[in-house]
């Protein structure tokens, strides 16, 4: 193996969490960082990540069916496939095991009713995995399925939902007699739930990564050396230069956990509550980040002029989009307060929220 | 190449948490901080044949030959049990600032590790801290007044990092030399003064560089005991909120309750990942170990005010009682921030580090 060949190796390795590494690579958690590190410092997104590689990639790894891993796999890590996430519905956002979209067998199809919301990419992917109920008279968590579906099946229609950046960066989705083959599920009928926590987890994970952090922090320091208050550098006014030497640390601090996670994962240790916090200590401080940067640009940066997601938007506005769209972010794949239930319950063996009377029951 | 303790480490680390475990049950941090010495011979003994106080001690001086790493998990550890035992001082900032100074300073190495040699260290300038601190040097005589001394109590010698780097080591008990501890709002650490009227000292070279990797090496000590007295509080917590019922139910099923628990978690937890790259770096790589250190130290006291204040809260009255003896860990974490450089300052460093210290104008 070339060492270009093998950082390329250890980048998609280090991408696919929950993927098994190639058989001639024999990783390196730290060679892999550095890579990821030096993509960073040279100013380049290191590698896709998305919710097919970051999500379902390693959700078929642990749950999908050799046919399934051989379709799918392969033309979703070389980026052929993009996938969307078919979970939320307009009653069923934090309580996500309420989804109503329902999906019946008839001839060898499930068919599928319903409808999604708050879909990212749904509007340019290829495929979506859905969470839909398939076994209605059984109880809530226990009638859902997980399918895996075409968007280009009949029956589908995407609308796009503008979000507060002014950009439509999600969708609603609605199925009407949407049919999809019977063995496009993952697993079996009724274990929806337990597939949907699998991908759950990678994407708490994904919401996490360190090397947007990274990136991001350093973009910062550079902003903040050449924007100038009253002539001066923001970066030698203290109060602002120690805002950033905080984040710096949690960045650090940030990035560290990301290498004790793989470590783990190298040696198939269970991450447990080490894993569980990710999304929730990313996305916040991603949002501090970002809300450093509008503070940096000040009043010059309210100049906001989104040209859509294609465009390369000016500084400034690509600042203010983050510091909303990392909002967004901290809502998404579950909310802050919904990881914190998972930290608390799964992570720290905390009771769990008596459920008021006969809301158990799934519809 | 992996990232985080190995095996053994990991059985180091078990065997100081099985030791201290055994010989700190909840009285005995109450007895030992009622009487506020800051330390406790027997438990001392006990730690120096576990090999605690030679842990950086090459072998060939009667140490156990290991690392920042190793000492970082021990002073977790300490942290987690309130230990009052003078760790940071006489185990790694001391044998740290001796071992490079040749022969003379290796001479002390094996008394520091069979432990019957204990420095407290004092800085004359560097750590940023408040106080006072002025000491004259004439030849191989001491002259001043030096406050914020580490671990003076027990303390058999002081080292003192002058402020151009170079090292006066005295005898606590020697002519000239009066030691003071002062009861300290941490009742396992004292405050530590001395004061030198023409002291006899061993001055030993030194300087800048040595003098501040004795600095990091004590402040990532401290991030690490922050680290476990914040993780004692945690687990307090979730414990306390396991069972203490209220409205006819545990009080950690309340999302109010349980979000602090969360909390807590999440800030805490990467912080381990960053105090052993930190304690990492001091050993192995030099150009990153100063911002390293500088970062630990900040961190680790910003996160451990905010999990020591959730912590009592989380065990409402109980958490302000006597008693319960939680706040011998919120006055730990309280005085560690401030040892060594308090956040603010450490983050000053830290931007000076990379360039970013130009007066504002």
């Amino acid at each position: 193996m070339t060492p270009e060949d093998r950082a390329r190796a250890l980048m998609r390795w280090i991408h696919a969490p929950g993927s098994a590494p190639p058989d001639d690579l024999e990783p390196d958690v730290v060679e892999a960082a550095i890579i990821a590190d030096e993509f960073s410092r040279a100013g380049l997104y290191p590698g896709i990540m998305n919710q097919g590689i970051s999500m379902l990639v390693p959700t078929l790894l642990e749950v999908g069916t050799e046919a399934q891993r051989r379709r799918w796999i392969e033309p979703t890590i070389r980026g052929d496939v993009i996938w969307c996430q078919g979970y939320s519905e307009p009653g069923a956002g934090s309580d996500l095991a309420a989804v109503r979209t329902r999906a019946t067998i008839e001839a060898g199809h499930f068919v599928i009713n319903g409808q999604k919301i708050w879909t990212s990419s749904a509007h340019y992917a290829d495929t979506m995995f859905l969470l839909c109920r398939t076994e209605p008279d059984r109880a809530k968590h226990a009638g859902l399925s997980y399918l895996l579906l075409s968007m280009s099946t009949p029956g589908i229609e995407v609308r796009p939902l503008r979000t507060m950046t002014g950009r439509a960066e999600f969708n609603e989705v609605f199925f009407t007699d949407v049919r999809v083959p019977v063995d496009q599920i993952v697993m079996g009928p009724g274990d929806g739930w337990q597939v949907a926590n699998i991908t759950l987890r990678h994407e708490r994970l994904m919401l996490g990564d360190p090397n947007k952090l990274m990136h991001r922090i350093r973009r910062i320091g550079e902003l903040m050396e050449r924007t100038r208050i009253d002539g001066v550098r923001v970066i030698d006014l203290p109060e602002y230069r120690d805002r950033l030497i905080r984040l710096q640390a949690e960045v650090l601090a940030s990035r560290c956990h990301h290498l004790r996670l793989l470590t783990a994962r190298d040696r198939g240790d269970e991450p447990g509550l080490a894993g569980m916090i990710v999304k929730y200590y990313g996305t916040t401080l991603a949002h501090r980040l970002s809300a450093l940067a509008v503070d940096v640009l000040g009043a010059a940066g309210l100049a906001y002029a989104p040209g859509g997601e294609t465009v390369d938007d000016d500084e400034a506005t690509t600042w203010q989009i983050d510091y909303m769209y990392d909002l967004g972010l901290i809502i998404g794949g579950g909310t802050s307060q919904i990881q914190k239930n998972i930290i608390a319950e799964r992570g720290l063996g905390l009771p769990r929220e008596p459920r008021p009377a006969g809301s158990t029951s799934g519809r | 190449m992996e990232f985080g303790p190995s095996e053994t480490q990991r059985l180091f680390d078990r065997v100081i948490r099985d030791y201290l475990g055994d010989r700190l049950p909840l009285e005995e941090v109450h007895r030992l901080a009622r009487e506020g010495a800051g330390f406790d011979e027997a438990l001392w003994r006990g730690l120096v044949e576990l090999g605690l106080a030679g842990v950086l001690v090459p072998e060939r001086h009667g140490g156990a030959g290991l690392g920042m790493f190793e000492a970082a998990l021990a002073a977790e550890a300490l942290g987690y049990f309130g230990a009052p035992v003078p760790f940071a001082a006489a185990a790694v900032m001391a044998p740290l600032a001796l071992q490079p100074s040749g022969e003379e300073g290796a001479a002390w190495l094996p008394r520091v590790a069979s432990g019957t040699a204990r420095i407290a260290v004092g800085f004359e300038g560097h750590a940023g801290a408040t106080g006072e601190a002025a000491v004259e040097r004439r030849g191989a005589r001491l002259s001043g007044r030096i406050t914020g001394v580490l671990d003076l109590g027990g303390a058999t010698h002081l080292l003192v990092v002058l402020r151009d780097g170079a090292l006066g080591l005295v005898a606590i008990d020697a002519p000239g030399v009066r030691a003071t501890t002062h009861p300290s709002l941490d009742r396992t650490r004292p405050l530590g003064e001395v004061a030198l009227a023409d002291a006899s000292a061993e001055v030993l070279p030194g300087g800048e560089a040595p003098a501040l990797a004795v600095l990091d090496a004590g402040r990532v000590v401290l991030a690490a005991d922050t680290l476990g007295a914040a993780q004692r509080m945690l687990d307090r917590a979730v414990a306390y909120a396991g069972h203490r019922e209220q409205f006819g139910r545990p009080i950690g099923s309340f999302q109010a309750v349980k979000h602090m628990c969360a909390e807590m978690a999440a800030m805490l937890e990467p912080c381990r990942a960053l105090v052993w790259y930190a304690a990492y770096a001091l050993d192995h790589l030099p150009d990153e170990a100063r911002l390293a250190a500088c970062h630990a130290k900040a961190h680790l006291a910003e996160v451990g005010r905010e999990v020591a204040r959730l912590a009592t809260e989380v065990h409402g009255g109980m958490g302000f009682t006597d008693e319960l003896g939680l706040h011998h860990w919120f006055k730990r974490v309280g005085a560690s921030r401030q040892l060594l450089g308090g956040p603010e300052r450490c983050r000053r460093e830290a931007a000076a580090l990379q360039g970013w210290d130009a007066p504002a104008r």
